[in-house]
Protein backbone atom coordinates (compact mmCIF):
# COMPACT_ATOMS: atom_id res chain seq x y z
CA UNK A 1 0.00 0.00 0.00
CA UNK A 2 3.14 2.32 1.36
CA UNK A 3 4.36 2.20 -2.25
CA UNK A 4 0.96 3.29 -4.23
CA UNK A 5 0.26 6.45 -6.32
CA UNK A 6 0.60 9.61 -3.68
CA UNK A 7 -2.41 11.51 -2.62
CA UNK A 8 -1.52 14.63 -4.22
CA UNK A 9 -2.49 15.61 -7.68
CA UNK A 10 -3.77 12.40 -9.69
CA UNK A 11 -2.43 11.93 -13.40
CA UNK A 12 -4.74 14.02 -16.06
CA UNK A 13 -5.88 16.71 -13.21
CA UNK A 14 -9.51 17.55 -14.21
CA UNK A 15 -10.08 21.05 -15.30
CA UNK A 16 -10.51 23.76 -13.14
CA UNK A 17 -14.05 24.58 -14.33
CA UNK A 18 -15.17 20.96 -13.70
CA UNK A 19 -13.75 21.15 -10.16
CA UNK A 20 -15.52 24.77 -8.94
CA UNK A 21 -18.50 23.02 -10.77
CA UNK A 22 -18.58 19.75 -8.43
CA UNK A 23 -17.84 22.40 -5.24
CA UNK A 24 -20.08 24.18 -6.13
CA UNK A 25 -22.59 21.48 -6.59
CA UNK A 26 -21.50 19.72 -2.92
CA UNK A 27 -21.70 23.20 -1.07
CA UNK A 28 -25.38 24.10 -2.36
CA UNK A 29 -26.95 20.76 -1.91
CA UNK A 30 -25.39 20.28 1.56
CA UNK A 31 -25.69 23.24 3.32
CA UNK A 32 -27.16 23.44 6.60
CA UNK A 33 -28.69 26.13 8.37
CA UNK A 34 -26.39 27.26 11.73
CA UNK A 35 -27.81 25.82 14.42
CA UNK A 36 -28.01 27.30 17.89
CA UNK A 37 -26.06 25.57 20.82
CA UNK A 38 -27.31 21.98 21.68
CA UNK A 39 -28.27 22.56 25.21
CA UNK A 40 -30.07 25.27 24.26
CA UNK A 41 -31.95 23.08 22.01
CA UNK A 42 -32.63 20.57 24.53
CA UNK A 43 -33.83 22.36 27.02
CA UNK A 44 -36.57 24.32 24.72
CA UNK A 45 -37.40 21.26 22.66
CA UNK A 46 -36.99 18.51 25.28
CA UNK A 47 -36.83 20.00 28.80
CA UNK A 48 -39.00 23.46 29.02
CA UNK A 49 -42.57 21.54 27.41
CA UNK A 50 -42.65 18.43 30.06
CA UNK A 51 -41.54 20.71 33.03
CA UNK A 52 -44.53 23.25 31.91
CA UNK A 53 -47.09 20.35 31.44
CA UNK A 54 -46.09 18.82 35.06
CA UNK A 55 -46.47 22.32 36.95
CA UNK A 56 -49.91 22.54 34.80
CA UNK A 57 -50.97 19.09 36.49
CA UNK A 58 -50.41 20.17 40.06
CA UNK A 59 -51.82 23.07 39.71
CA UNK A 60 -55.05 21.63 38.37
CA UNK A 61 -54.66 18.88 40.84
CA UNK A 62 -54.32 21.71 43.80
CA UNK A 63 -57.80 23.59 42.08
CA UNK A 64 -59.59 20.74 42.71
CA UNK A 65 -58.77 20.24 45.94
CA UNK A 66 -58.89 23.81 46.55
CA UNK A 67 -62.48 23.57 45.23
CA UNK A 68 -63.13 20.62 47.57
CA UNK A 69 -64.72 18.41 44.50
CA UNK A 70 -63.60 15.58 47.09
CA UNK A 71 -62.96 15.40 51.15
CA UNK A 72 -59.77 15.88 51.79
CA UNK A 73 -58.87 12.21 52.82
CA UNK A 74 -60.37 11.13 49.52
CA UNK A 75 -58.30 13.62 47.38
CA UNK A 76 -55.27 15.36 48.94
CA UNK A 77 -53.28 17.83 47.41
CA UNK A 78 -50.26 18.26 46.41
CA UNK A 79 -48.92 19.58 49.63
CA UNK A 80 -50.27 17.20 51.88
CA UNK A 81 -48.17 14.24 49.83
CA UNK A 82 -45.55 15.98 49.82
CA UNK A 83 -45.51 16.26 53.77
CA UNK A 84 -46.79 12.33 54.13
CA UNK A 85 -43.92 11.52 51.72
CA UNK A 86 -41.31 13.49 54.04
CA UNK A 87 -42.42 12.81 57.47
CA UNK A 88 -43.54 8.75 56.91
CA UNK A 89 -40.04 8.67 54.67
CA UNK A 90 -38.53 5.94 57.08
CA UNK A 91 -41.80 3.93 59.02
CA UNK A 92 -42.87 3.18 55.61
CA UNK A 93 -38.88 2.41 54.92
CA UNK A 94 -39.73 4.03 51.35
CA UNK A 95 -35.61 4.37 50.58
CA UNK A 96 -35.14 0.34 51.40
CA UNK A 97 -38.30 0.01 48.93
CA UNK A 98 -37.14 1.75 46.13
CA UNK A 99 -33.55 0.34 46.25
CA UNK A 100 -35.11 -2.83 46.72
CA UNK A 101 -37.39 -2.65 43.64
CA UNK A 102 -35.42 -0.59 41.59
CA UNK A 103 -32.53 -3.96 41.92
CA UNK A 104 -35.52 -6.12 41.63
CA UNK A 105 -36.50 -4.51 37.99
CA UNK A 106 -33.26 -4.26 36.89
CA UNK A 107 -32.19 -7.63 37.89
CA UNK A 108 -35.45 -9.03 35.65
CA UNK A 109 -34.64 -7.22 33.44
CA UNK A 110 -31.49 -7.54 32.95
CA UNK A 111 -32.50 -11.63 32.84
CA UNK A 112 -35.00 -10.79 30.51
CA UNK A 113 -32.46 -9.10 27.95
CA UNK A 114 -30.65 -12.22 27.67
CA UNK A 115 -33.00 -14.82 27.24
CA UNK A 116 -35.39 -12.69 24.88
CA UNK A 117 -32.15 -12.20 22.95
CA UNK A 118 -31.31 -15.44 22.11
CA UNK A 119 -35.06 -15.87 22.05
CA UNK A 120 -35.54 -13.39 19.28
CA UNK A 121 -32.47 -14.40 17.41
CA UNK A 122 -33.13 -17.72 17.20
CA UNK A 123 -36.63 -16.74 15.93
CA UNK A 124 -35.91 -14.92 13.47
CA UNK A 125 -33.36 -17.08 11.46
CA UNK A 126 -35.58 -20.28 11.37
CA UNK A 127 -38.64 -19.91 9.52
CA UNK A 128 -40.54 -23.14 10.99
CA UNK A 129 -39.98 -21.89 14.66
CA UNK A 130 -40.67 -18.29 13.62
CA UNK A 131 -44.33 -19.23 12.09
CA UNK A 132 -44.93 -21.23 15.73
CA UNK A 133 -43.63 -18.88 18.27
CA UNK A 134 -44.44 -15.42 16.85
CA UNK A 135 -48.00 -15.45 17.24
CA UNK A 136 -47.41 -16.99 21.15
CA UNK A 137 -45.22 -13.92 21.83
CA UNK A 138 -47.21 -11.74 20.04
CA UNK A 139 -49.92 -13.20 22.61
CA UNK A 140 -47.68 -12.69 25.43
CA UNK A 141 -47.23 -9.55 25.09
CA UNK A 142 -50.83 -8.21 24.89
CA UNK A 143 -51.72 -10.19 28.10
CA UNK A 144 -51.27 -8.15 31.00
CA UNK A 145 -48.64 -9.55 33.30
CA UNK A 146 -50.89 -9.18 36.15
CA UNK A 147 -52.62 -11.82 35.19
CA UNK A 148 -49.94 -13.90 36.25
CA UNK A 149 -49.27 -12.77 39.88
CA UNK A 150 -52.24 -15.71 41.34
CA UNK A 151 -50.84 -18.53 39.43
CA UNK A 152 -47.02 -17.24 40.17
CA UNK A 153 -48.00 -17.28 43.72
CA UNK A 154 -49.66 -20.99 43.54
CA UNK A 155 -46.82 -22.20 42.41
CA UNK A 156 -43.78 -21.07 44.24
CA UNK A 157 -45.76 -19.45 47.38
CA UNK A 158 -44.95 -15.13 47.88
CA UNK A 159 -41.31 -15.64 46.80
CA UNK A 160 -38.85 -13.72 44.41
CA UNK A 161 -39.81 -16.67 42.07
CA UNK A 162 -43.02 -15.10 41.62
CA UNK A 163 -41.71 -11.76 41.43
CA UNK A 164 -39.35 -13.20 38.64
CA UNK A 165 -42.00 -14.60 36.52
CA UNK A 166 -44.04 -11.87 36.31
CA UNK A 167 -40.90 -9.81 35.01
CA UNK A 168 -40.00 -11.86 32.76
CA UNK A 169 -43.39 -12.82 31.46
CA UNK A 170 -43.61 -9.23 30.85
CA UNK A 171 -40.27 -8.22 29.13
CA UNK A 172 -39.03 -10.94 27.00
CA UNK A 173 -41.54 -10.91 24.54
CA UNK A 174 -41.30 -7.17 24.08
CA UNK A 175 -37.37 -7.77 23.62
CA UNK A 176 -37.81 -10.68 21.79
CA UNK A 177 -40.46 -9.23 19.56
CA UNK A 178 -38.19 -6.01 19.26
CA UNK A 179 -35.11 -7.90 18.01
CA UNK A 180 -37.58 -9.90 15.36
CA UNK A 181 -38.86 -6.50 13.82
CA UNK A 182 -35.29 -5.13 14.06
CA UNK A 183 -34.06 -8.33 11.76
CA UNK A 184 -37.03 -7.95 9.32
CA UNK A 185 -36.47 -4.04 9.08
CA UNK A 186 -32.68 -4.57 7.40
CA UNK A 187 -33.08 -3.33 3.68
CA UNK A 188 -31.55 -6.50 2.01
CA UNK A 189 -29.49 -4.03 -0.17
CA UNK A 190 -27.35 -3.69 2.68
CA UNK A 191 -26.81 -7.68 3.51
CA UNK A 192 -26.11 -7.68 -0.70
CA UNK A 193 -23.50 -5.04 -0.61
CA UNK A 194 -22.01 -6.27 2.57
CA UNK A 195 -21.70 -9.81 0.79
CA UNK A 196 -19.76 -7.43 -2.62
CA UNK A 197 -17.68 -6.06 -0.17
CA UNK A 198 -16.86 -9.45 1.42
CA UNK A 199 -18.32 -9.65 4.86
CA UNK A 200 -19.12 -13.43 5.11
CA UNK A 201 -20.67 -14.70 8.58
CA UNK A 202 -19.10 -13.77 12.08
CA UNK A 203 -18.11 -10.38 9.91
CA UNK A 204 -21.26 -9.94 8.56
CA UNK A 205 -23.12 -10.39 11.92
CA UNK A 206 -20.99 -7.99 13.54
CA UNK A 207 -20.16 -5.16 10.94
CA UNK A 208 -24.24 -5.55 8.82
CA UNK A 209 -26.49 -7.33 10.78
CA UNK A 210 -25.77 -5.98 13.69
CA UNK A 211 -25.66 -2.52 13.53
CA UNK A 212 -28.52 -2.13 11.07
CA UNK A 213 -30.90 -4.16 14.09
CA UNK A 214 -29.81 -1.64 16.33
CA UNK A 215 -32.53 0.85 16.70
CA UNK A 216 -35.61 -1.90 16.53
CA UNK A 217 -33.41 -3.86 18.90
CA UNK A 218 -32.43 -0.87 21.70
CA UNK A 219 -36.95 0.15 21.03
CA UNK A 220 -37.46 -3.39 22.21
CA UNK A 221 -35.33 -2.88 24.81
CA UNK A 222 -36.98 0.43 26.16
CA UNK A 223 -40.44 -1.33 26.20
CA UNK A 224 -38.89 -4.05 27.62
CA UNK A 225 -38.13 -2.55 30.58
CA UNK A 226 -41.59 -0.58 30.52
CA UNK A 227 -42.74 -4.18 30.94
CA UNK A 228 -40.37 -5.09 33.63
CA UNK A 229 -41.45 -1.99 35.78
CA UNK A 230 -44.84 -2.30 35.42
CA UNK A 231 -44.99 -6.36 36.25
CA UNK A 232 -43.05 -5.74 39.18
CA UNK A 233 -45.34 -3.25 40.43
CA UNK A 234 -48.39 -5.17 39.89
CA UNK A 235 -46.31 -8.22 41.70
CA UNK A 236 -45.32 -6.30 44.35
CA UNK A 237 -49.03 -4.70 45.05
CA UNK A 238 -50.46 -8.11 45.56
CA UNK A 239 -47.95 -10.93 46.52
CA UNK A 240 -47.29 -9.41 50.07
CA UNK A 241 -45.16 -10.62 52.09
CA UNK A 242 -42.30 -10.04 55.10
CA UNK A 243 -40.60 -12.98 53.22
CA UNK A 244 -40.21 -10.58 49.99
CA UNK A 245 -38.62 -7.59 52.29
CA UNK A 246 -39.69 -3.87 51.23
CA UNK A 247 -40.56 -2.63 47.73
CA UNK A 248 -42.82 0.34 46.24
CA UNK A 249 -45.34 -1.93 45.29
CA UNK A 250 -45.60 -3.02 49.20
CA UNK A 251 -45.34 0.66 50.32
CA UNK A 252 -48.43 1.54 48.48
CA UNK A 253 -50.42 -1.62 49.57
CA UNK A 254 -49.29 -0.68 53.09
CA UNK A 255 -50.84 3.13 52.62
CA UNK A 256 -53.82 1.31 51.39
CA UNK A 257 -54.40 -0.94 54.87
CA UNK A 258 -53.98 2.15 56.67
CA UNK A 259 -56.20 4.34 54.99
CA UNK A 260 -53.57 6.74 54.19
CA UNK A 261 -54.42 8.12 51.18
CA UNK A 262 -51.69 10.72 50.70
CA UNK A 263 -49.08 7.83 50.85
CA UNK A 264 -50.79 6.30 48.04
CA UNK A 265 -50.78 9.08 46.18
CA UNK A 266 -47.06 9.37 47.16
CA UNK A 267 -45.90 5.87 46.26
CA UNK A 268 -47.89 6.00 42.69
CA UNK A 269 -45.42 9.31 42.20
CA UNK A 270 -42.43 7.66 43.04
CA UNK A 271 -43.29 4.31 40.82
CA UNK A 272 -43.81 7.11 37.90
CA UNK A 273 -41.10 8.85 38.66
CA UNK A 274 -38.45 5.59 38.72
CA UNK A 275 -40.23 4.67 35.81
CA UNK A 276 -40.11 8.06 33.89
CA UNK A 277 -36.07 8.44 35.07
CA UNK A 278 -35.21 5.41 34.03
CA UNK A 279 -36.17 5.90 30.87
CA UNK A 280 -34.92 9.25 30.58
CA UNK A 281 -31.59 8.45 31.75
CA UNK A 282 -30.99 5.61 29.71
CA UNK A 283 -32.93 4.79 27.21
CA UNK A 284 -33.97 7.88 25.46
CA UNK A 285 -30.06 9.52 24.97
CA UNK A 286 -29.49 6.25 23.39
CA UNK A 287 -32.16 5.91 21.47
CA UNK A 288 -31.79 9.86 20.50
CA UNK A 289 -28.35 9.40 19.52
CA UNK A 290 -28.78 6.05 17.42
CA UNK A 291 -31.70 7.96 15.59
CA UNK A 292 -29.65 11.25 15.42
CA UNK A 293 -26.60 9.92 13.56
CA UNK A 294 -28.28 8.10 11.37
CA UNK A 295 -30.47 11.33 10.25
CA UNK A 296 -33.53 8.99 11.53
CA UNK A 297 -34.91 12.02 13.91
CA UNK A 298 -34.95 15.69 14.08
CA UNK A 299 -32.15 17.12 16.03
CA UNK B 1 -2.95 -4.57 -19.43
CA UNK B 2 -0.83 -7.73 -18.44
CA UNK B 3 -2.63 -11.30 -18.22
CA UNK B 4 -1.68 -11.95 -14.56
CA UNK B 5 -1.68 -15.27 -12.70
CA UNK B 6 -5.00 -14.76 -11.30
CA UNK B 7 -6.33 -15.76 -14.78
CA UNK B 8 -4.98 -18.89 -14.75
CA UNK B 9 -7.04 -20.92 -17.38
CA UNK B 10 -8.31 -18.10 -19.01
CA UNK B 11 -4.62 -18.56 -20.05
CA UNK B 12 -5.36 -20.77 -23.12
CA UNK B 13 -7.97 -18.05 -24.75
CA UNK B 14 -6.24 -16.28 -27.74
CA UNK B 15 -6.72 -12.58 -25.95
CA UNK B 16 -6.98 -11.74 -22.01
CA UNK B 17 -10.56 -10.60 -21.04
CA UNK B 18 -11.79 -9.15 -17.28
CA UNK B 19 -14.82 -10.72 -17.54
CA UNK B 20 -16.13 -13.62 -19.80
CA UNK B 21 -19.85 -14.84 -20.18
CA UNK B 22 -20.55 -17.96 -21.88
CA UNK B 23 -24.00 -19.27 -22.50
CA UNK B 24 -25.57 -17.81 -19.54
CA UNK B 25 -28.80 -18.37 -18.50
CA UNK B 26 -30.73 -17.39 -15.67
CA UNK B 27 -34.08 -18.52 -14.50
CA UNK B 28 -36.19 -17.69 -11.64
CA UNK B 29 -38.05 -20.31 -9.83
CA UNK B 30 -38.71 -23.90 -11.07
CA UNK B 31 -39.96 -23.81 -14.62
CA UNK B 32 -40.39 -20.24 -14.95
CA UNK B 33 -39.14 -17.95 -18.24
CA UNK B 34 -35.49 -17.07 -18.70
CA UNK B 35 -34.42 -13.54 -18.13
CA UNK B 36 -31.49 -14.34 -19.29
CA UNK B 37 -30.57 -16.66 -22.54
CA UNK B 38 -27.97 -17.84 -23.81
CA UNK B 39 -25.63 -14.45 -23.25
CA UNK B 40 -22.04 -14.61 -24.73
CA UNK B 41 -20.09 -11.63 -24.05
CA UNK B 42 -15.90 -10.99 -23.20
CA UNK B 43 -15.01 -7.96 -21.91
CA UNK B 44 -11.84 -6.71 -22.21
CA UNK B 45 -9.11 -5.29 -19.67
CA UNK B 46 -9.33 -1.76 -19.12
CA UNK B 47 -12.98 -1.60 -21.30
CA UNK B 48 -15.54 0.46 -20.51
CA UNK B 49 -18.91 -0.64 -21.17
CA UNK B 50 -22.39 -0.11 -21.32
CA UNK B 51 -25.31 -2.67 -20.80
CA UNK B 52 -28.58 -1.12 -22.20
CA UNK B 53 -32.02 -1.99 -22.21
CA UNK B 54 -35.39 -1.46 -21.86
CA UNK B 55 -37.03 -2.92 -17.97
CA UNK B 56 -37.47 -6.54 -18.06
CA UNK B 57 -34.10 -7.26 -20.22
CA UNK B 58 -32.57 -8.16 -17.40
CA UNK B 59 -29.52 -6.26 -17.48
CA UNK B 60 -29.28 -5.40 -13.16
CA UNK B 61 -29.68 -9.87 -13.16
CA UNK B 62 -26.98 -9.60 -15.33
CA UNK B 63 -24.82 -7.57 -13.21
CA UNK B 64 -25.93 -9.50 -10.01
CA UNK B 65 -24.30 -12.65 -11.68
CA UNK B 66 -21.37 -11.06 -12.56
CA UNK B 67 -21.24 -9.83 -9.20
CA UNK B 68 -21.76 -13.24 -7.65
CA UNK B 69 -24.37 -12.29 -5.58
CA UNK B 70 -26.99 -14.77 -7.41
CA UNK B 71 -25.94 -18.14 -8.88
CA UNK B 72 -26.08 -18.55 -12.97
CA UNK B 73 -29.18 -21.37 -14.39
CA UNK B 74 -26.40 -22.79 -16.77
CA UNK B 75 -23.64 -21.34 -18.34
CA UNK B 76 -20.12 -19.87 -17.04
CA UNK B 77 -18.69 -16.41 -15.61
CA UNK B 78 -15.43 -15.55 -15.15
CA UNK B 79 -13.97 -12.60 -13.94
CA UNK B 80 -10.27 -11.35 -13.85
CA UNK B 81 -9.10 -11.30 -10.16
CA UNK B 82 -12.15 -13.55 -8.68
CA UNK B 83 -13.88 -10.60 -8.01
CA UNK B 84 -16.10 -8.01 -9.52
CA UNK B 85 -16.81 -4.45 -6.91
CA UNK B 86 -20.48 -3.38 -7.24
CA UNK B 87 -22.31 -0.02 -7.48
CA UNK B 88 -26.23 0.19 -7.12
CA UNK B 89 -28.90 2.91 -8.15
CA UNK B 90 -28.89 3.80 -4.09
CA UNK B 91 -25.37 4.54 -2.61
CA UNK B 92 -26.54 1.64 0.17
CA UNK B 93 -24.31 3.30 2.27
CA UNK B 94 -24.04 2.31 5.82
CA UNK B 95 -25.71 5.21 7.45
CA UNK B 96 -24.04 4.15 11.26
CA UNK B 97 -20.80 4.87 9.92
CA UNK B 98 -19.43 8.02 8.33
CA UNK B 99 -18.69 8.58 4.92
CA UNK B 100 -15.06 7.91 5.97
CA UNK B 101 -15.68 4.65 8.00
CA UNK B 102 -17.49 3.50 4.80
CA UNK B 103 -14.44 3.26 2.90
CA UNK B 104 -12.49 2.15 5.48
CA UNK B 105 -14.96 -0.73 6.30
CA UNK B 106 -14.27 -2.01 2.49
CA UNK B 107 -10.61 -2.04 3.33
CA UNK B 108 -10.97 -4.32 6.55
CA UNK B 109 -13.02 -6.36 4.55
CA UNK B 110 -10.80 -6.99 2.37
CA UNK B 111 -7.91 -7.86 4.83
CA UNK B 112 -6.20 -4.36 5.54
CA UNK B 113 -5.49 -5.23 8.98
CA UNK B 114 -3.34 -1.89 10.06
CA UNK B 115 -5.95 0.78 11.23
CA UNK B 116 -3.77 4.07 9.87
CA UNK B 117 -3.13 2.46 6.68
CA UNK B 118 -7.04 1.65 6.31
CA UNK B 119 -7.40 5.55 7.42
CA UNK B 120 -4.95 6.97 5.27
CA UNK B 121 -5.75 5.11 2.24
CA UNK B 122 -9.92 6.02 2.99
CA UNK B 123 -8.55 9.34 2.87
CA UNK B 124 -6.97 9.32 -0.35
CA UNK B 125 -9.60 7.35 -2.33
CA UNK B 126 -12.34 10.06 -0.97
CA UNK B 127 -9.49 12.90 -2.23
CA UNK B 128 -10.18 11.04 -5.59
CA UNK B 129 -13.65 11.73 -5.91
CA UNK B 130 -12.49 15.13 -4.18
CA UNK B 131 -14.14 14.51 -1.00
CA UNK B 132 -11.27 15.04 1.36
CA UNK B 133 -13.32 16.95 3.47
CA UNK B 134 -16.15 14.82 4.04
CA UNK B 135 -14.43 12.16 5.66
CA UNK B 136 -16.30 12.48 9.22
CA UNK B 137 -19.46 13.34 7.36
CA UNK B 138 -22.76 11.31 8.67
CA UNK B 139 -24.40 9.87 5.37
CA UNK B 140 -27.70 11.62 5.99
CA UNK B 141 -25.78 15.07 6.14
CA UNK B 142 -24.36 14.11 2.09
CA UNK B 143 -26.47 15.13 -1.04
CA UNK B 144 -26.89 12.40 -3.90
CA UNK B 145 -24.60 13.13 -5.75
CA UNK B 146 -21.79 13.06 -2.94
CA UNK B 147 -23.02 9.80 -1.64
CA UNK B 148 -22.86 8.24 -5.01
CA UNK B 149 -19.02 9.63 -5.02
CA UNK B 150 -18.38 8.02 -1.35
CA UNK B 151 -19.68 4.77 -2.62
CA UNK B 152 -17.69 4.78 -6.07
CA UNK B 153 -14.74 5.29 -3.45
CA UNK B 154 -15.93 2.65 -1.45
CA UNK B 155 -16.18 0.21 -4.24
CA UNK B 156 -12.17 1.53 -5.30
CA UNK B 157 -11.30 0.49 -1.90
CA UNK B 158 -12.53 -3.38 -3.28
CA UNK B 159 -9.44 -3.28 -5.24
CA UNK B 160 -11.26 -4.88 -7.80
CA UNK B 161 -9.91 -5.37 -11.40
CA UNK B 162 -13.77 -4.88 -12.58
CA UNK B 163 -16.34 -2.40 -11.50
CA UNK B 164 -20.03 -3.35 -12.40
CA UNK B 165 -22.28 0.11 -12.21
CA UNK B 166 -25.82 -0.80 -11.95
CA UNK B 167 -27.92 2.48 -12.95
CA UNK B 168 -26.01 4.61 -10.44
CA UNK B 169 -27.11 7.97 -11.89
CA UNK B 170 -30.47 7.16 -12.09
CA UNK B 171 -31.84 8.91 -9.41
CA UNK B 172 -29.69 12.10 -9.66
CA UNK B 173 -30.77 15.45 -11.49
CA UNK B 174 -29.32 16.16 -14.61
CA UNK B 175 -26.78 18.77 -14.03
CA UNK B 176 -25.41 16.32 -10.90
CA UNK B 177 -25.39 13.15 -13.43
CA UNK B 178 -23.39 15.47 -16.26
CA UNK B 179 -20.53 16.25 -13.38
CA UNK B 180 -20.82 12.18 -12.55
CA UNK B 181 -20.01 11.31 -15.48
CA UNK B 182 -16.56 13.64 -15.98
CA UNK B 183 -15.64 12.00 -12.69
CA UNK B 184 -15.97 8.85 -13.36
CA UNK B 185 -14.42 8.54 -16.96
CA UNK B 186 -11.26 10.66 -15.30
CA UNK B 187 -11.08 7.87 -12.92
CA UNK B 188 -11.56 5.27 -15.19
CA UNK B 189 -8.40 6.52 -17.25
CA UNK B 190 -6.83 6.80 -14.12
CA UNK B 191 -6.90 3.84 -13.12
CA UNK B 192 -7.05 1.26 -15.76
CA UNK B 193 -10.15 0.02 -14.48
CA UNK B 194 -12.99 -2.59 -16.26
CA UNK B 195 -16.50 -1.22 -16.04
CA UNK B 196 -19.58 -2.75 -17.06
CA UNK B 197 -21.95 0.22 -16.72
CA UNK B 198 -25.96 -0.52 -17.17
CA UNK B 199 -28.50 2.04 -17.59
CA UNK B 200 -31.81 2.57 -19.41
CA UNK B 201 -30.55 5.81 -20.60
CA UNK B 202 -29.21 5.69 -24.09
CA UNK B 203 -27.56 9.59 -23.90
CA UNK B 204 -25.47 8.10 -20.88
CA UNK B 205 -24.93 4.89 -22.80
CA UNK B 206 -23.45 7.64 -25.85
CA UNK B 207 -21.61 9.42 -23.13
CA UNK B 208 -19.84 7.06 -21.63
CA UNK B 209 -18.93 3.47 -23.44
CA UNK B 210 -16.64 2.60 -25.40
CA UNK B 211 -18.60 0.09 -26.69
CA UNK B 212 -22.82 -0.34 -25.96
CA UNK B 213 -24.35 -3.67 -26.43
CA UNK B 214 -28.62 -3.16 -26.81
CA UNK B 215 -29.94 -6.21 -24.93
CA UNK B 216 -33.44 -7.49 -26.15
CA UNK B 217 -36.35 -8.07 -23.04
CA UNK B 218 -37.97 -11.26 -22.33
CA UNK B 219 -35.86 -12.95 -22.92
CA UNK B 220 -32.49 -10.99 -22.43
CA UNK B 221 -30.26 -11.23 -25.48
CA UNK B 222 -27.40 -9.52 -26.84
CA UNK B 223 -29.73 -7.85 -29.71
CA UNK B 224 -27.05 -5.47 -30.86
CA UNK B 225 -23.60 -3.93 -30.55
CA UNK B 226 -21.87 -0.54 -30.81
CA UNK B 227 -18.23 0.13 -30.63
CA UNK B 228 -17.72 3.88 -29.95
CA UNK B 229 -14.97 5.53 -31.59
CA UNK B 230 -15.77 9.01 -30.20
CA UNK B 231 -12.67 10.10 -28.14
CA UNK B 232 -12.89 11.21 -24.61
CA UNK B 233 -13.41 13.25 -22.77
CA UNK B 234 -16.43 13.42 -24.58
CA UNK B 235 -19.63 15.96 -23.31
CA UNK B 236 -23.18 15.13 -23.55
CA UNK B 237 -24.17 17.52 -25.64
CA UNK B 238 -21.78 16.52 -28.61
CA UNK B 239 -23.03 16.30 -32.28
CA UNK B 240 -21.09 12.61 -32.30
CA UNK B 241 -23.06 12.02 -29.08
CA UNK B 242 -26.18 13.16 -30.32
CA UNK B 243 -25.96 11.38 -33.26
CA UNK B 244 -25.39 7.91 -32.14
CA UNK B 245 -28.20 8.25 -29.20
CA UNK B 246 -30.50 8.60 -32.01
CA UNK B 247 -29.22 5.62 -34.03
CA UNK B 248 -29.42 3.32 -30.63
CA UNK B 249 -32.52 5.10 -29.62
CA UNK B 250 -34.02 3.79 -33.23
CA UNK B 251 -33.02 -0.11 -32.37
CA UNK B 252 -34.50 0.18 -29.20
CA UNK B 253 -37.87 1.40 -30.36
CA UNK B 254 -37.49 -1.54 -32.69
CA UNK B 255 -36.74 -3.45 -29.84
CA UNK B 256 -39.52 -2.65 -27.60
CA UNK B 257 -42.28 -2.52 -30.39
CA UNK B 258 -41.38 -6.20 -31.04
CA UNK B 259 -43.58 -6.62 -27.59
CA UNK B 260 -46.56 -4.97 -28.34
CA UNK B 261 -47.57 -7.81 -31.26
Amino acid sequence: MATETASAAAPGAPSEDFVSLEAGLDALESAAPARSPWWRRVLLAKIVPPVVAVVALLLIWDLLVFAKVKPAWVLPGPADVWDELTSQWSSYQVGQAVWDSVSRGIIGFAISVVVGTVLGLTIARIPVLRAAIQPILSGLQSLPSVAWVPIGIMWFGIDDATVYTVVLLGAIPSVAIGLIDGVDQIPTIYTRVGRNLGARGISSARYVLFPAVLPGYVSGLKQGWAFSWRSLMAAELIAVSPKLGPGVGQVMAEASDNNDMAMAFGALIVILIIGIGINAVFFAPIERRLLRSRGLAKS
Amino acid sequence: MTTTAAVGAAQTTATPTAVRLSGVTKTFGKDGVPVLDGIDLAVAPGEFLCLLGASGCGKSTLLNLIAGLDPVTSGSIEVEGGHAALMFQESALFPWLTAGRNVELALKLRGVRDRAERRAEAQRLLGLVRLGGAYDKRVHELSGGMRQRVALARALAQDSQVLLMDEPFAALDAITRDVLHEELVKLWQETNLTVVFVTHNVREAARLGQRVILLSSRPGRIAREWRVEIPQPRRIEDAAVTELTREITAELHKEISRHGN
